[in-house]
């Protein structure tokens, strides 16, 4: 016996009921679960930055900055583990220069492109030219050059050309929302439109995407928040947990309402795969779907979040429940991410029976390798934080 | 003042149903650009436009077919990678539906169940439909998966990047990843062996011709006196995939 193929005889041994022969092996391992949940925590923190800005919420000024750095950080990654996952890597970018137009996934490339270079950068530059420009003057050696190219040599800080830039920025970032909608409602639709599969294939798949989405955005930010303040020994605003957590709040109950309205539906309408689903549901996706999602990621954290604006505690106590609840939303939506791509590969299309998942651990689509992804960006936002530190930035009239 | 009022809101709604008509109007441009709805039409109405007939009546398992075709085809010999493949369906008397596909039936089949429990049971080869709709082609992100002018939906080895949607998008189970290759692989119809004026290799190794192809435009072909002789079914009609792979005999418990 080869013993490359030891893993899939193991498997095989295993395999409960009937499956085509082809399916023993699983296609999209851990790396395509962390590629739609690093690209929801992208959208997510962007919708929460464009909320402070187009609805003018002025106790989220803390966060804003913050929120779109977090955005950039982790959209600079998000390509990679969908490229590392291919088989013929060095062919990825066929998919910019000959995309197949009828394929969901070919377009990927462009609304990513859109996003980082229309979008993201875009605002952040608008937003930071005006201290770019001050921290040109002020900075002497290496970086007195690195902010003068950061100008993109527009130098010019007088009021009227202030006024546009953040005319600008608020235009970006009107095109922004619908934009970072379509990023992620997008990674839902390569999911929800394979017809083959039917435990993807539902319309509501990308709804359910964006507000999860956001509800992992929205979490990300508020940690990053909490934690950048520790590091820096500032005090954090308990306003802006309070007001953060109330959008967490209501984007869970959002999402919880539409996960269940898919499944109601689902369950009421029992198609030809609803056997199989029951069991997949109650079986081996049990764990990660019951416990891990709905209890610890979702209901947990909204009844707490009920209890916290509801009742008055010391501020330590707060801010730990606050942390706790990110952390376990987080845990809920990289479940969410786990249970729509594995899940939707253990049962067969013959939906006669299961074929099992074994998760390595070294590899190309290892778990240290969806590790290494999910450090990276916070890595990239520790630099950006250095390069264009928020608190540091030229406030007008000064 | 209300004069004034009327206007903006007059304004709003001119406004509104610009956008929506310019949103249907877009829409329905993206619509006749084949963007949205994905079908290959035969480019050549000369060329034949292959179909493939299967008995299941006349199919006895002997897995010569499946044996044939990883000969042919150099398909890895593991368990794991198909072409085609033979699956054994047991109905028993209490309704349980048994399914079977030990290596792809390559071996044969041996009944484990006692004769006396059984109420039918029958014999199903397997393999690509070679769709005129198909989900592989429509998801392949550069296109690397076609539909050859004769209806045969082929990769193009040194072009796929191995992505693998097109191995989800198969609700047949048709498609995997070639081990050695590392690009997705599936049936060719013998594409090779077709251009030659050669029966496919399964088709040719069936000793009870249980398998038979043709061409669905010749009314004098083998094709489509067998769709004229028999009332066929494809699998999984409801998904609309215009498989091209037509079955006699096919029980519902076929999936």
């Amino acid at each position: 016996m080869d013993p490359t193929f030891q893993h899939l005889y193991d498997i095989l041994a295993n395999q409960q009921g009937y499956i085509f022969p082809n399916e023993i092996e699983l296609q999209w391992g851990i790396l395509i679960v962390i590629y739609p949940f690093i690209t929801g925590l992208v959208a997510g923190a962007f919708i929460l930055a464009s909320l402070e800005r187009v609805f003018n919420v002025k106790i989220l000024k803390a966060t804003y900055q913050l929120a779109l750095l977090t955005a950039l950080a982790f959209l600079i990654v998000a390509p990679m583990p969908l490229i590392s996952h291919l088989s013929q890597p060095q062919r990825a970018y066929e998919i910019m220069i000959t995309p197949h137009s009828s394929s969901a996934m070919a377009i990927f490339g462009f609304v990513y492109l859109w996003y980082l270079m229309v979008v993201l950068l875009l605002e952040i530059w608008f937003d930071y030219r005006h201290s770019f420009v001050v921290w040109s003057n002020e900075k002497k050696g290496v970086m007195k050059w690195v902010y003068r190219i950061l100008t993109l040599g527009i130098s010019d800080i007088s009021p009227r050309v202030l006024k546009w830039d953040k005319k600008l920025g608020y235009i970006i970032t009107i095109i922004g929302i619908p934009s970072a909608f379509i990023l992620h409602g997008y990674v839902g639709f390569i999911f929800g439109s394979i017809k083959a599969n039917p435990w993807w294939s539902t319309p509501l798949m990308p709804i359910i995407f964006l507000f999860s989405a956001m509800v992992s955005g929205i979490a990300l930010v508020m940690l990053v928040y909490m934690v950048i303040s520790y590091i820096r020994k500032q005090n954090i605003d308990i306003n802006v947990l309070n007001t953060i957590g109330r959008y967490l709040f209501f984007v869970l109950l959002l999402d919880f309402t539409l996960e269940g309205l898919d499944q109601i539906q689902r369950i009421y309408e029992a198609e030809e795969s609803f056997q199989i689903l029951k069991l997949l549901v109650s079986g081996k996706l049990y764990l990660t779907l019951f416990v891990s999602q709905g209890l610890v990621g979702t209901l947990i954290p909204m009844i707490t979040l009920v209890f916290l604006q509801f009742t008055k505690h010391k501020f330590k106590f707060q801010k730990a429940i606050y942390f706790i609840i990110c952390i376990l939303v987080l845990i809920g939506v990289y479940s969410m991410r786990w249970n729509v791509v594995i899940g939707g590969q253990l049962f067969s299309k013959s939906f006669a029976g299961f074929t099992g998942f074994k998760l390595n651990l070294i590899g190309l689509d290892g778990t240290l390798m969806a590790i290494f992804w999910m450090v990276i960006p916070f890595a990239i936002l520790a630099f950006l934080l250095w390069l264009l530190p928020p608190w540091k930035m030229v406030k007008e009239g000064e | 003042m209300g004069n004034e009022k009327l206007k903006s809101t007059r304004r709003k709604f001119i406004k509104s149903a610009a956008a929506l008509a310019g949103t249907s109007l877009g829409l329905s441009l993206l619509n006749a650009s084949g963007l949205l709805i994905h079908a290959a039409e035969p480019e050549d109405k000369d060329l034949p436009w292959y179909g493939i007939g299967i008995d299941i009546e006349k199919c006895i398992g002997c897995g010569n077919c499946a044996r044939a075709c990883k000969m042919e085809n150099d398909v890895p010999k593991e368990p794991f990678f198909f072409r085609t493949w033979v699956e054994q369906y047991t109905v028993k008397n209490n309704g349980e539906v048994d399914i079977s596909s030990p290596d792809g039936g390559i071996e044969g089949f041996e009944q484990k169940i006692p004769d006396s429990d059984i109420f039918k049971s029958y014999f199903v080869p397997k393999m690509c439909n070679h769709c005129y709709k198909s989900p592989c082609t429509q998801v392949c992100p550069v296109g690397a998966t076609y539909v050859s002018p004769e209806g045969v939906v082929l990769i193009d080895e040194k072009y796929c990047i191995g992505c693998r949607y097109c191995v989800q998008a198969c609700p047949y189970g048709c498609r995997f990843i070639h081990p050695v290759k590392n690009v997705a692989n599936k049936c060719t119809f013998c594409y090779h062996r077709l251009k030659k004026g050669l029966a496919p290799a399964c088709m040719e190794n069936c000793p009870t011709g249980a398998r038979i192809y043709g061409n669905l435009r010749d009314k004098d072909s083998e094709l489509v006196k067998f769709l004229k002789e028999h009332i066929t079914q494809v699998l999984r009609p409801n998904l609309n995939t215009g498989s091209k792979l037509y079955y006699n005999e096919l029980s519902s418990e076929v999936r």
